[in-house]
């Protein structure tokens, strides 16, 4: 896995709003550059780590980097309005000031990836750290092998991106399996639950890895089918999420067992954390 | 204290003011024990000759009173809710603060309390184990806490030997104490005619030498020594053992819990008098005027309805999850972040519970009979 940078636990670096994007009545996309020249120039991050986004007078939120790290005019990142924070957030336009600490926790293993098959599964609201994931591979088609894209949502109304599903599913050596528990007209993915499609999935589960995002209880299930047909435990990857207030492993919010899910996660293996995950409550 | 060759001194009863003043004289603000509100706690002394005498804590289950030590000791009190914990980890203090302009700028300012150096006298052996703790989190190598570590490099610590455990003690069980044995810069045993005061430190032994003490007789060394022994062998309460993470994580569908949380209220009181206890809330005050807000952290309890609140849920809705979560970390994975348990025996959880849940109690009917598979 990506080695953890720099620990930034200082106050925010003052950033600005560069573009909004609504996604659907209730996600938006905020590309935000930092203030300070110097410091958006020496920003780096991994797919799947995460910043702390500072609305004023509000406080922050843990939020997913979702654009390229390679990409230099501004650092992505989709919302959904929820609490206080994001609802604030949801308000601002380009020109905007927030703050942003970060980049925190442990991405993708994208590094150990070459030439491997990448199935990512993903359920809820269009799962940022896994989109990012799509975006990086996509890019640098020419390192992976067959890539399979599973997104569950609840209702079709939810997918967001649709139309990117839609280019993805036409790519050569991409299989895009996607399901509404509750369809729509014009629906043309599978209406069930996603954990339906996984036996479609078309990979080689001796040379792929695994990676998930969403709902604990839709990864228990994928993990279950991906193990049972062979993927090895080493290479079966998720994304956890905790109430996060400090992103530096000192506040004890997102204690995970022995894990502070901010630091040690937000991506871990499977073995890390399958026994804590089969229990409700932790 | 007594397992290494540093030279005890004698400090007779008479002269304890006199180590009082020495630490005021070096500029310290020293802290000792006062009653307030009907329990002994840590507070600013306002001489050398505020310390209080002859007081014990009677402690039980959700109880705790003080009463009178026959012997008229100065330290035959086990503990009081607090002690160095507030000290170094502030209930509540600004980390940064962040002022805006017309424009909408945003200027942010890392804050650091001025804080004077303090010196706290009549810490305990698990006191200093707490500390420890508290120093491996909020002093990681890469994570070190800049407010933590301010006070943390000024802290005096005069520690005392327990010679009067109180009945909800179990530091003996837990190897931490009753008798101090690192951590302290001063460490004093209290006989009837006085002290016997062993450095820990540089700071401590100028301290010592400063105080030109005789040097106390074997017969008064082994006599402290002595009086450890008894007062670890009186404590009734125990753990099972030092690393419960087997026998904890193993029973985690256990119905201990569901009865254990029938009697729970989620105060949250446990997580505020345990001195290893570290969660803290994060929260924005913004200024009346509009043109500041100070970001605060202060103490929060994994028992509190929002310590797992995500988007929209909680992880843990129940009052069960979270007494679980609380026992499981201390007890159990601990070990995996920090190398030994999260409990250092006080058994401040136990005094302080308003229904009395008793941590002993708990783990003992948890972990009774084989694992169930």
């Amino acid at each position: 896995m990506n080695a953890p940078v720099a620990i930034d636990s200082g106050p925010p670096h003052a950033a600005t709003v560069v573009a909004r994007t609504q996604e659907s009545p209730t996600i938006f996309t905020l590309k935000l550059r930092l203030d300070d020249a110097a410091a958006q120039a020496a920003y780096r991050f991994a797919p799947g780590q995460f910043n702390m986004l500072y609305l004023y007078g509000v406080g922050e939120v843990p939020i997913s980097i979702m654009s390229d790290p390679e990409e230099r005019d501004g650092i992505g990142h989709t919302i959904r309005m929820q609490g206080r924070v994001t609802q604030g957030l949801a308000k601002l336009q380009p020109g905007d000031k927030l703050g942003l600490r970060g980049p925190f926790g442990r991405g993708w293993p994208l590094q150990e990836l070459s030439g491997c098959d990448v199935v990512l599964v993903t359920g809820g609201l269009g799962c940022a750290p896994v989109v990012s994931v799509i975006h990086y591979i996509l890019r640098r088609r020419e390192r992976f092998g067959k890539l399979v894209i599973i997104q569950g949502v609840r209702h079709a109304e939810d997918l967001i991106w649709r139309e990117q599903y839609d280019r993805w599913a036409k790519l050569p050596d991409t299989q895009v399996l996607v399901a509404a528990s509750e369809g729509a007209a014009f629906w043309p993915w599978h209406v069930g639950r996603v954990t339906e499609l996984f036996g479609l999935a078309n990979y080689d589960p001796e040379c792929a890895v695994a990676m998930m995002c969403g709902p604990e209880g839709m990864m228990r299930v994928a993990a279950d089918s991906l193990l049972a047909r062979g993927l090895p435990e080493s290479r079966l990857f998720l994304s956890m999420e905790r109430n996060m207030q400090c992103a530096v492993g000192r506040c004890g919010h997102c204690q995970f067992g022995g894990a502070f899910v901010c630091g040690d996660g937000p991506v871990f293996n499977w073995g890390r954390v399958k026994t804590l995950l089969a229990h409700r409550g932790f | 204290m007594f397992s290494h060759s540093d030279p005890a001194g004698f400090l007779p009863v008479g002269q304890l003011p006199q180590l009082v003043a020495k630490l005021m004289e070096r500029g310290y603000q020293c802290l000792g024990p006062t009653v307030e509100n009907g329990a002994i706690v840590m507070r600013e002394l306002r001489s050398a000759e505020g310390l209080p005498r002859g007081l014990q804590a009677e402690q039980g289950p959700g109880h705790y009173r003080l009463t009178r030590d026959p012997d008229n000791r100065y330290f035959a009190w086990a503990n009081g809710p607090q002690a160095i914990k507030p000290h170094v980890f502030a209930a509540r203090e600004s980390l940064w603060q962040v002022q805006r302009d017309e424009s909408g700028r945003l200027q942010f300012e890392a804050m650091i309390a001025d804080v004077p150096a303090q010196a706290i006298i009549g810490v305990r052996a698990c006191d200093l184990a707490a500390l420890a703790l508290q120093d491996a989190h909020f002093l990681r190598d890469n994570r070190r806490d800049p407010q933590y570590a301010r006070r943390r490099e000024q802290l005096f610590l005069v520690a005392v030997q327990c010679a009067v455990p109180a009945e909800t003690c179990f530091c003996a069980s837990t190897g931490d104490g009753p008798t101090p044995t690192a951590g302290y810069d001063l460490a004093l045993a209290e006989l009837t005619e006085g002290f016997i005061a062993v450095a820990g430190s540089a700071k401590g032994a100028a301290v010592l030498q400063s105080l030109n003490l005789s040097p106390a007789t074997p017969q008064q060394v082994e006599a402290a020594r002595q009086q450890g022994e008894a007062a670890a062998a009186s404590q009734t309460r125990r753990l099972p053992k030092r690393d419960l993470r087997a026998d904890l994580m193993n029973r985690l569908e256990h119905p201990r819990w569901d009865a254990v949380a029938a009697r729970c209220l989620a105060c949250g009181n446990c997580t505020a008098v345990c001195p290893t206890c570290f969660c803290h809330a994060e929260v924005d005050t913004p200024a009346l005027d509009g043109q500041s807000s100070q970001h605060e952290r202060m103490w929060d309890s994994c028992f509190g309805e929002s310590h797992g609140h995500l988007h929209g849920f909680n992880v843990r809705p129940d009052i069960r999850s979270r007494y679980r979560q609380w026992l499981t970390h201390k007890l159990a994975t601990w070990h995996d972040q920090f190398g030994r348990s999260g409990c250092v025996g006080c058994g401040r959880c136990i005094a302080w519970c308003p229904v009395g849940i008793d941590l002993t109690e708990e783990v003992a009917a948890l972990t009774a009979g084989e694992v169930p598979s």
